[in-house]
């Protein structure tokens, strides 16, 4: 067997996994990884910081569905990953983050670059590990990507003393894991599984609510199958836009804050939710007691905690979401629903999306979304930062296939959606990927424009900019009269920004221009930013109250 | 509502902290924790005393089992277990008082295991209403100072039919 120095063996071992890119930045605790880096033919993206480069591998990962791969030094290399390790967790996204540590025998004494990052990241990782002893270090990279792609993905943190990784050793890498305390359920349970189909044939008014957990599993065919076969009406949270192309009949798009009239109207008249990989957050349910209110609740879930964690239910199905559907979907019946059909389609036509629009050359940020999918005829993946832009991106472009919405969902990571474009870029080189940004969002990681030039990641940034930061400005307007304590932010000059780190870079202010400015950044060979200046206080709208019930709906 | 819960965990660095660590997060009450080894080395067993109702005690079970070295939970049947708790207590104590502590603590079947001057330390196992039950008699003397372990408890053997 050969003998390798614990760099060699990471690097191996990653091969193993089928890993062929990373995204890290170097530093002194890491060297000896970043000199067996050197002499590999492993693709590696150098960031400019150290979120910047665990948001693009998770923007690889949630594009391409394989584990991503980050590399951080010790200390405040680690701790800067730690927004980045929340964000993968709150949104089930599998990453595997390599930190460096300072030698075994200074661990504890304040050495210079000491961090316990294996404490900080504990909440906010599904596992992590520190690795003092060579011998451990090819088992626990297995195990690390054992747990970090299945059951319930998540973020998992391999903390790696420096001795560790010059240190020698046999490279044997485990054909399995060996994990007694961790087994996860794939196939659902018999009796439930009848259950539930009895439940879909008897309702009357049953709705699909589907979230993230469909689109890890894969299950975009059953879900279609699932929805034409009894004809049953689909709304998705953020998290699973795309997984049932929105343009069709029995498409609700999103529920919740900000979600459609028809699809929280719908919940409210359904008499059967079935919960599709979704947790029920607060943004979706609104006040609890009032959601699906006259509906039993069958939820499918591959993690015991959530079923039953926010709402009682009828039927829970412990299981993989795409197995479980699999099973299921025999026993039920085709069917026409018709008078419930007939009523989503009233639904529909009564409460569209809407937004006001005149003939003047303001440009609505609305429309801008309308363009975009009119331009990429929908097929572009769209990244998004958080805020208002980010609702307005996710109702106004109709998506029609899964992974193609690329967001901050749980944990809203503002500063994640420039890195996060391209780490999607890279995971789907074939792939328009287009990011959605605010003009606040897009300064909280701006640095990373730097990779993007680096490595000509033809990502094309369209910044809504309106001066403001824009979703708490409509809190404070509708909920503290208008008083926006540190809400207004001047935006520096983008087309400047952009020129000073050699991207093509345009901005525009009137409506008549947006077509020929979008061409340009669509058509324009590598990054491309263009700035477009919206309404300083045009509102997200519908809009759900936090802590209301999805009926106290406004506007819209 | 407290309930007992018999954690099996892997012997692994850190497993304590996971465990505390969760149940802070998720703002879970924990009454009181024991560690302790078991017959397998690789092995050790939390007796974990949790405040809550059944919705709460379900989420900290499939939380708790959501940890990777987590092997096994078990609630434990208040009625079909041996629970026990250790108290270390020091009372004060004059010379005329010692044979009056020492009658309670026989009573309560408990150990006086050093003697001082003016103190007195005794051991006492049981169960938490029996520990309280001494404590409350002792307090008439002075209290110093005690300790107390928190409860381990196992299940019985099949009962015979």
């Amino acid at each position: 067997m050969p003998k390798l120095n614990g760099g060699e063996i990471i690097i191996e071992s990653l091969k193993k996994e089928n890993v062929d890119v990373v995204f890290g930045y170097p530093g002194g605790a890491v060297i000896n990884l970043y000199d067996a880096l050197y002499s590999s033919n492993m693709k590696h993206y150098l960031g400019r910081h150290e979120q910047g480069v665990i948001h693009a591998a998770d923007g690889y990962a949630r594009s391409s569905g394989k584990v991503g791969v980050c590399i951080a030094t010790s200390g405040p290399g680690g701790t800067n990953l730690v927004t980045g390790l929340a964000n993968a967790q709150m949104d089930s996204i599998p990453l595997v983050a390599f930190t460096g540590q300072v030698s075994s025998s200074l661990i504890g004494k304040d050495a210079f670059q000491e961090a316990d990052i294996k404490g900080i990241s504990l909440p906010v990782t599904k596992h992590n590990f520190l690795v003092t002893d060579i011998n451990d270090l090819a088992r626990t990279i297995k195990e690390a990507f054992y747990i970090a792609r299945t059951g319930r993905p998540g973020p998992v943190l391999i903390d790696l003393a420096k001795d560790v990784t010059q240190a020698v050793a046999e490279f044997d890498y485990p054909e399995r894991v060996d994990l007694p305390g961790y087994k996860p359920t794939f196939e659902g349970h018999k009796l439930q599984i009848n259950k539930a189909a009895k439940a879909i044939n008897e309702a009357k008014r049953p709705l699909l609510y589907v979230g993230g957990g469909a689109v890890i599993s894969g299950a975009q065919s059953e879900i279609r199958q699932m929805v034409e076969k009894a004809k049953i009406p689909i709304t998705t949270t953020l998290m699973a836009l795309g997984i049932y192309p929105e343009d069709q009949d029995l498409a609700l798009e999103m529920l919740g804050m900000h979600g459609t009239q028809y699809a929280n109207k719908a919940t409210l008249e359904t008499d059967l939710l079935i919960a599709v990989g979704a947790r029920f957050d607060d943004r979706v349910t609104g006040k609890l007691d009032e959601f699906a209110s006259q509906a039993d609740i069958i939820q499918i879930d591959i993690d015991p905690a959530e079923i039953g964690k926010n709402l009682d239910v009828e039927v829970p199905i412990v299981g993989d979401v795409k197995t479980v559907l699999k099973e299921l979907l025999p026993f039920i019946k085709e069917k026409e629903n018709g008078a419930w059909q007939q009523r989503i389609k009233e639904l529909k036509e009564k409460f569209p999306l809407k937004y006001e629009d005149d003939d003047s050359e303001t440009i609505k940020p609305q429309y801008i979304m309308e363009e975009i999918d009119k331009y990429t005829k929908g097929d572009a993946t769209i990244v998004t930062e958080v805020g208002q832009h980010q609702m307005w991106a996710a109702q106004f472009h109709k998506y029609k296939k899964p992974r193609q919405f690329i967001t901050s969902g749980g944990l809203g990571t503002m500063g994640y959606g420039l890195p996060a474009a391209i780490g999607a870029q890279i995971g789907q080189p074939e792939e328009k990927v287009v990011l959605i940004a605010g003009d606040g969002s897009i300064q909280m990681n701006i640095q990373e424009l730097g990779t993007a030039q680096a490595y000509n990641i033809p990502i094309k940034i369209i910044i809504f900019n309106n001066k403001y930061l824009g979703m708490v400005r409509q809190w404070q307007e509708f909920f503290f009269d208008k008083r926006y304590s540190s809400t207004k932010i001047p935006a520096p000059d983008f087309v400047k920004m952009g020129d000073a780190y050699g991207i093509w870079s345009k901005s525009i202010d009137q409506k008549s221009k947006l077509d020929t400015a979008l061409k340009e950044a669509m058509e324009h060979n590598g990054p491309a930013i263009l700035d477009v200046h919206i309404p300083e206080e045009e509102n997200v709208y519908p809009m759900v109250p936090a802590g209301a019930g999805l009926k106290d709906m406004i506007g819209g | 509502m407290t309930h007992i819960l018999s954690v099996s965990v892997l012997n692994k660095p850190g497993v304590l902290t996971r465990i505390a660590g969760l149940f802070s997060r998720r703002n879970f009450n924990i009454e009181s924790l024991n560690v302790g080894k078991t017959e397998n080395p690789e092995i050790s067993r939390m007796t974990i005393v949790v405040k809550g109702d059944e919705k709460v005690l379900e989420q900290v079970t499939k939380q708790l089992h959501k940890l990777i070295n987590v092997l096994k939970i078990t609630e434990l049947d208040k009625n079909s277990i041996v629970e026990r708790d250790l108290i270390l207590i020091r009372v004060k104590c004059t010379r005329k008082q010692r044979s009056e502590i020492i009658q309670i603590a026989d009573t309560f079947r408990a150990q006086i295991v050093d003697v001082a001057p003016d103190s007195l330390m005794i051991e006492a196992t049981g169960t938490e209403d029996k520990l309280e039950a001494l404590t409350e008699l002792l307090r008439d003397f002075g209290i110093a100072e005690f300790v107390r372990t928190g409860t381990v408890a196992l299940s019985r053997g099949q009962a015979a039919k």
